[in-house]
């Protein structure tokens, strides 16, 4: 009997593990490991603060999520042990595996940055990417009355990089419609050199933070937190007060990572952008938020990334190279507050464009652009993934990304072709 | 977009100043855009940054994070505010020839 075992029962884990349980042959057993009893749906987690979700519906159970065939050891990782082909559990018990598929994601650490876990941590200082700091911020913005709320990424890379945005525009949103807009000074502070970094997206959406009256602090690394000034500051000395502080602290690959000596200094695995085989070692998969690979750490990136490594795993197991290819593609759904959202479609070459997607001329949903429509895929999606990507059944929308239905604005295509 | 003559060779920048094409950096190209940006000179310390940048990049296909440069180019976060004032990730990116550090969107 050959091994494959599964490490993490996210999104790119329980994809993978549901996809090839029907795949595999019949000599191959299929683990997942995961310490964890619920299945948390993170894209809900924007929504809880401002009571659009609540949390009892963001988790369900993991156990109905892997399908039959998959054996389930609810243990944590302790190492990998790469050269012996082994993963290593608490009481040093072994697996072993003839290949290991690593999609244990990224993590908040919010100890990197002094001062954030101090006596102030979810009662003025929030963090909105674990279900416990995304209900502390709903129980404080209850009571909130107006102030100083400052957003602030620490640094890049981050899990979903346009969440940051999205909770400014849901605050601003949520405080306009609670009537206490006027009271409320309502900052963006950003490692990056502005709030839309791409050409294009700046172009079409670069305006959207002044109208809001939402300030930009950019090209800002934060290096502390004054907890008794309540005061954030950055490496080149720039103070932000604040009364409420909404942090997305640094974010790293999960600590065995760091133990296995399998990561890089954020403990991201480095990974073969094309085949998703870990650059070290040819009998490790590595998918999600896990690995360094230029795209974006999000929910669509390991779907698409899922359908790539089930290809690999069949390829290699019939004793064929990888053919498989990941190209970079991520489609996010951006909420903009007021019931709407907008939706960015991209990979490793092409940057966000408008249009349509993903059907030419119909769509329905708009690219780069705000609408109801793209609110409500969002809320849609919901159901999707409950239901259709997590068990590993087909989605129709296409594994790589397509230009059909996209548009390149005039003067750009004016300047690529002067250029080429 | 604009062609600017650094160390007498034709480059073409975008509308920020870094390099539309980074096999068009040379050293000699470095010390003309640290110039332009109001380095006067490239001291052994900023070289170091310069080289993991560029190094980093061929690896990853990104520019690297501050943290990442403070942390393996044997250069320290206070020293790259010192070396590449107002913003040492951007500056660093852009004298070693490489896109700016961008987000998705």
């Amino acid at each position: 009997m050959k091994n494959l075992v599964i490490l993490g029962a996210g999104t790119a884990g329980t994809t993978v593990g549901n996809m090839l349980r029907k795949k595999l042959p019949s000599d191959w057993s299929l683990k997942i490991i995961d310490p964890d009893t619920d299945h948390l749906f993170q894209p809900d987690l924007i929504f809880i603060p401002f009571e659009m979700q609540t949390p009892e519906k963001t988790i369900r159970p993991r156990k109905g999520t892997l399908g039959k065939g998959i054996e389930w050891i609810q243990r944590p990782v302790q190492r990998v042990d790469a050269d012996k082909n082994q993963v290593i559990l608490d009481g040093d018990e072994r697996v072993p595996y003839d290949l290991l598929v690593i999609a244990t994601g990224s993590h908040i650490r919010p100890e990197e940055t002094p001062g954030l876990l101090g006596d102030e941590w979810q009662k003025s200082i929030f963090d909105f990417y674990t279900l416990e700091g995304s209900v502390a911020l709903r129980d404080a913005l209850k009571k909130f009355e107006g102030g100083r709320v400052v957003v602030n990424t620490v640094e890049m890379p981050i899990k979903c990089p346009v969440a940051p945005l999205e909770i400014t525009f849901l605050a601003e949103s949520f405080f306009t419609e609670k009537g206490i807009r006027d009271n409320v000074e309502l900052t963006y502070v950003t490692p990056l050199d502005g709030a839309f970094t791409k050409p294009i997206a700046a172009k079409a959406l670069g305006g959207i933070l002044d109208d809001r009256g939402i300030k930009v602090e950019a090209e800002y690394n934060a290096s502390e937190v004054d907890v008794d000034r309540k005061v954030l500051r950055s490496y080149d000395e720039r103070e932000i007060p604040f009364d409420m502080l909404i942090t997305i602290p640094t974010h790293m690959g999960a600590g065995f990572i760091e133990e296995s000596g399998l990561g890089d200094d954020l403990a991201f695995i480095p990974t073969d952008r094309h085949s998703l085989i870990a650059d070290n070692h040819d009998n490790i998969f590595v998918l999600g938020d896990a690995t360094d690979l230029p795209t974006s750490k999000a929910g669509s990136v390991a779907h698409f990334q899922a359908e790539v490594v089930v290809d690999n795993v069949l390829h290699l197991i019939q004793g064929e190279s990888p053919k498989a290819v990941f190209d970079g593609h991520a489609n996010c759904f951006i909420e903009s507050g007021y019931g709407r959202a907008m939706l960015i479609d991209f990979n490793y070459e092409q940057e966000p464009l408008p249009g349509v997607y993903p059907l030419p001329t119909v769509g329905p949903f708009p690219l780069l652009k705000e609408s109801k429509f793209n609110h409500w895929g969002k809320l849609m999606f919901r159901h999707v993934y409950w239901h259709a990507l997590l068990p590993g059944h087909p989605i129709p929308v296409p594994n790589h990304m397509s230009m059909v239905g996209k548009k390149r604005p005039a003067k750009l295509t004016a300047d690529a072709e002067l250029a080429s | 977009m604009p062609v600017v003559d650094y160390a007498g060779q034709s480059i073409e920048v975008n509308e920020e100043g870094f390099l539309v094409d980074s096999s068009q950096w040379t050293p000699e190209v470095a010390e003309a855009i640290a110039r332009d940006i109001g380095i006067d000179a490239l001291s052994d310390q900023h070289w170091k940054v310069i080289t993991f940048c560029r190094e980093d990049a061929a690896n990853q296909g990104t520019p690297p994070g501050l943290r990442r440069i403070s942390k393996n180019s044997g250069v320290n976060m206070k020293e790259l505010y010192q070396l590449f004032p107002k913003g040492p990730g951007k500056l660093a990116a852009m004298v070693s020839g490489l896109p700016k550090p961008q987000g998705c969107i």
